[in-house]
C-alpha cells in the first residue's frame, strides 16, 4: 500500500515535467514563437537566477519584489482573519450583532477587493495603506462568511447535550459551536489567503513603486517577457506554498472530523 | 426504594406551527420510581421523542406539569441526563473528552473528573478507547460512549431516546445485555424509549405503551421476570404476543 502511494507521487511531478517539456519544445525546438514574444524554460529559468541578485531593470531584486508583496497582503490578510473571524461567529450567534451588521455587510460583499482601489488610493495615496486597505477587505469577507456559515451549522443535538450538562450561552458558543465550525473557519481562512495574494499583485499592477505586481507591469513596459514569467511562477509558487502550509495547520487543529466525509 | 422521582401531571404538549397547532401530547399523567427502568414504548411518530423532550426540560409543555426529584422541569439541567439516537457526540473532542464533559462544564477539577470519566469509560467497556475520536468507533461503541457521557454527569435521571435504534440486530442483542449489566452495577432511574417490543421486554421493569400521536398512556405493564431475561422463553414470547396486539400501528 505505501509502495503503490510513493508511486503515485511520481504523477504529479510528471505533469509538470511533461509541461515544461511541451513549453521546451514548442518556443526551442520548433520556434513556434519569436523568443522575445514567448521565451522558452531556459531563458526564463536564467532570468530567474540573474534576478535573483540583479535589481535591473525595475529597481528592485526578485526576493525585494517578493518581501514587499509578502508584508502587505500577509498584513491585511491577518487583519481580515482577526477582524472578519470574530464577526462573523458573533453575527451567526447573537441575532441583535446580526441585524446590526448585516445590511452593512450585503452591500459590502458583492463589492470585488479591487474595485475598492480606486477610492483607496484617493483617500490615501500610492503608499502601503491603501493596499493593506484593500488586501483587507478582500480578506474579511470570506473570514465573515465562512464563520457565520459554520457557526450556523451546530447542531440542535449537540446544544441539547451542553443546555442538560447545564452549559451556558457563552460555553455553548466556545465548547460546541466554535468547535462544529472551525473546519469551515479554517477554510475561510485559506480563502482569504488565496484572495489577499490575487489582490496585492493585482493592487501593485495599479499603483505601487515596488512587488511582484509592480515588476510584472514594469516588464511588460520594456518588453521583457521572460520577467513577467519570473514573476508569475514566483505568484504561482508563492500561492501554492501558502495553500499547503495552511492545509497543514488546519489537519493539526481540525480534529476527529474526516475531511473526506 | 419505591420513592416517586419523575412525576408528570396531565401533561399536554401542542406544537404552534405555520400550518397550524399540532397536538403531540395528550393528558399524560405518569410517575416513575426511583432507580426504576421504564419503557416508553409506541410506535414511530407517536410522540416518545416529544415526552422525553418535556421531561428533560429542552421543550417547554403546553398543559400540566412534569416533577423532577420534586422540582418542577422548567428548562434542561445536569440532574436530568439524555442519551439520543445518534450523531449526539462531539465528534472534535476524544471519548474521554466527551464523558468528561459534563462535569468539566459544572467546574469539577480535572483530576477528579478523569477519574470519574475513567470510572465510567471501564463500565462501558470502553478501557484502551479513551484516546479515540468517534469517528474511528464503530455505532455501538458510539452509543456506549453516549451513556457512559450521561452516566458520567451523575444525574438522578437518565432519558434513553431510542439509543440502539439505528443499530444492526446483532449489536442491538449485545447492547441490551450490556446495557443490563451497567444498570445492575449501577442502578439509576432511566426512562428508556424504543419502538421495538422484544428490547422493551427485555429491559423494562415496567413498560407504559403509548398510543399514536397525539399520543397518550394505552397501557401500562409491570414485567416481573427474573434477569437476565430470555427472548425465546415462553413466558417472555407470550408478553411479546400480548403487548403486540394492544400497540398502535405505526402511522
Ligand atoms: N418541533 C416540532 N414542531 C412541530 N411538530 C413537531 C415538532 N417535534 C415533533 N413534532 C411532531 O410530533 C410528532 C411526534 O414526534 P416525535 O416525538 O419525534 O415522535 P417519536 O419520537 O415517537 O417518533 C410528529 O408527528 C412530529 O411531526
Ligand atoms: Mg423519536
Amino acid at each position: 500500500m505505501k509502495k503503490k502511494k510513493d508511486y503515485i507521487w511520481i504523477l504529479s511531478i510528471l505533469s509538470i515535467v511533461i509541461f515544461a517539456g511541451i513549453w521546451w519544445f514548442c518556443c526551442d525546438v520548433l520556434k513556434l514563437t519569436n523568443s522575445s514574444t514567448l521565451p522558452g524554460p531556459a531563458t526564463v529559468v536564467n532570468t530567474f537566477i540573474k534576478k535573483l541578485s540583479s535589481s535591473a531593470p525595475d529597481g528592485a531584486t526578485l526576493p525585494a519584489h517578493i518581501f514587499s508583496s509578502l508584508k502587505i497582503s500577509l498584513g491585511g490578510w491577518a487583519l481580515g482573519v482577526i477582524i472578519g473571524t470574530p464577526l462573523g461567529i458573533f453575527m451567526a450567534w447573537y441575532k441583535k450583532v446580526d441585524l446590526f451588521v448585516r445590511p452593512i455587510f450585503d452591500l459590502l460583499r458583492p463589492i470585488p477587493g479591487l474595485a475598492w482601489i480606486p477610492l483607496m488610493i484617493i483617500l490615501f495615496g500610492i503608499g502601503i495603506t491603501p493596499k493593506i486597505a484593500t488586501v483587507f477587505l478582500s480578506a474579511f469577507v470570506p473570514c465573515v462568511l465562512n464563520s457565520y456559515t459554520g457557526i450556523r451549522q451546530t447542531k440542535d443535538v449537540h446544544l441539547w447535550v451542553g443546555q442538560t450538562f447545564g452549559a451556558d450561552d457563552t460555553q455553548m458558543l466556545v465548547h460546541i459551536a466554535i468547535p462544529t465550525a472551525l473546519p469551515m473557519i479554517m477554510t475561510g481562512v485559506r480563502v482569504a489567503l488565496g484572495a489577499a495574494w490575487t489582490c496585492i499583485v493585482a493592487a501593485e499592477m495599479l499603483a505601487s513603486t515596488k512587488g511582484l505586481g509592480y515588476m510584472i507591469q514594469q516588464a511588460r513596459g520594456i518588453y521583457r517577457p521572460d520577467i513577467i514569467i519570473c514573476g508569475m511562477i514566483a505568484i504561482g509558487a508563492i500561492g501554492a506554498v501558502f495553500s499547503g502550509i495552511l492545509s497543514l495547520i488546519e489537519n493539526a487543529i481540525v480534529k476527529g472530523v474526516r475531511r473526506d466525509g | 426504594m419505591s420513592k416517586e422521582i419523575i412525576i408528570c401531571e396531565n401533561l399536554n404538549k401542542t406544537f404552534e406551527t405555520s400550518r397550524g397547532s399540532v397536538p403531540v401530547i395528550d393528558n399524560v399523567s405518569l410517575t416513575v420510581l426511583k432507580n426504576e427502568l421504564l419503557v416508553l414504548f409506541g410506535p414511530g411518530q407517536c410522540g416518545k421523542s416529544t415526552m422525553i423532550n418535556c421531561m428533560a426540560g429542552l421543550e417547554p409543555a403546553t398543559g400540566g406539569s412534569v416533577l423532577v426529584g420534586g422540582q418542577k422541569v422548567v428548562k434542561p439541567g445536569p440532574d436530568r441526563g439524555v442519551v439520543y439516537q445518534r450523531m449526539a457526540l462531539f465528534p472534535w473532542l476524544t471519548v474521554m473528552g466527551n464523558v468528561e464533559y459534563g462535569p468539566k462544564v459544572r467546574g469539577v477539577p480535572k483530576k477528579e473528573r478523569r477519574e470519574r470519566a475513567q470510572h465510567y469509560i471501564e463500565l462501558v467497556g470502553l478501557k484502551g478507547f479513551e484516546n479515540s475520536y468517534p469517528n474511528q468507533l464503530s455505532g455501538g461503541m458510539q452509543q456506549r460512549v453516549g451513556i457512559a457521557r450521561a452516566y458520567c454527569n451523575e444525574p438522578d435521571v437518565l432519558f434513553m431516546d431510542e439509543p440502539f435504534g439505528h443499530l444492526d440486530a446483532q449489536t442491538r442483542y449485545l447492547m441490551q445485555e450490556d446495557l443490563m449489566k451497567i444498570w445492575e452495577k449501577e442502578k439509576r432511574t432511566i426512562v428508556f424509549v424504543t419502538n421495538n417490543i422484544e428490547e422493551a421486554i427485555y429491559l423494562a421493569d415496567r413498560i407504559v405503551v403509548m398510543t399514536n400521536c397525539p399520543t397518550t398512556i394505552k397501557k401500562e405493564y409491570e414485567i416481573r421476570l427474573p434477569r437476565p431475561r430470555n427472548y425465546v422463553d415462553t413466558e417472555f414470547l407470550k408478553l411479546r404476543e400480548e403487548i403486540s396486539a394492544v400497540v398502535d400501528k405505526a402511522l
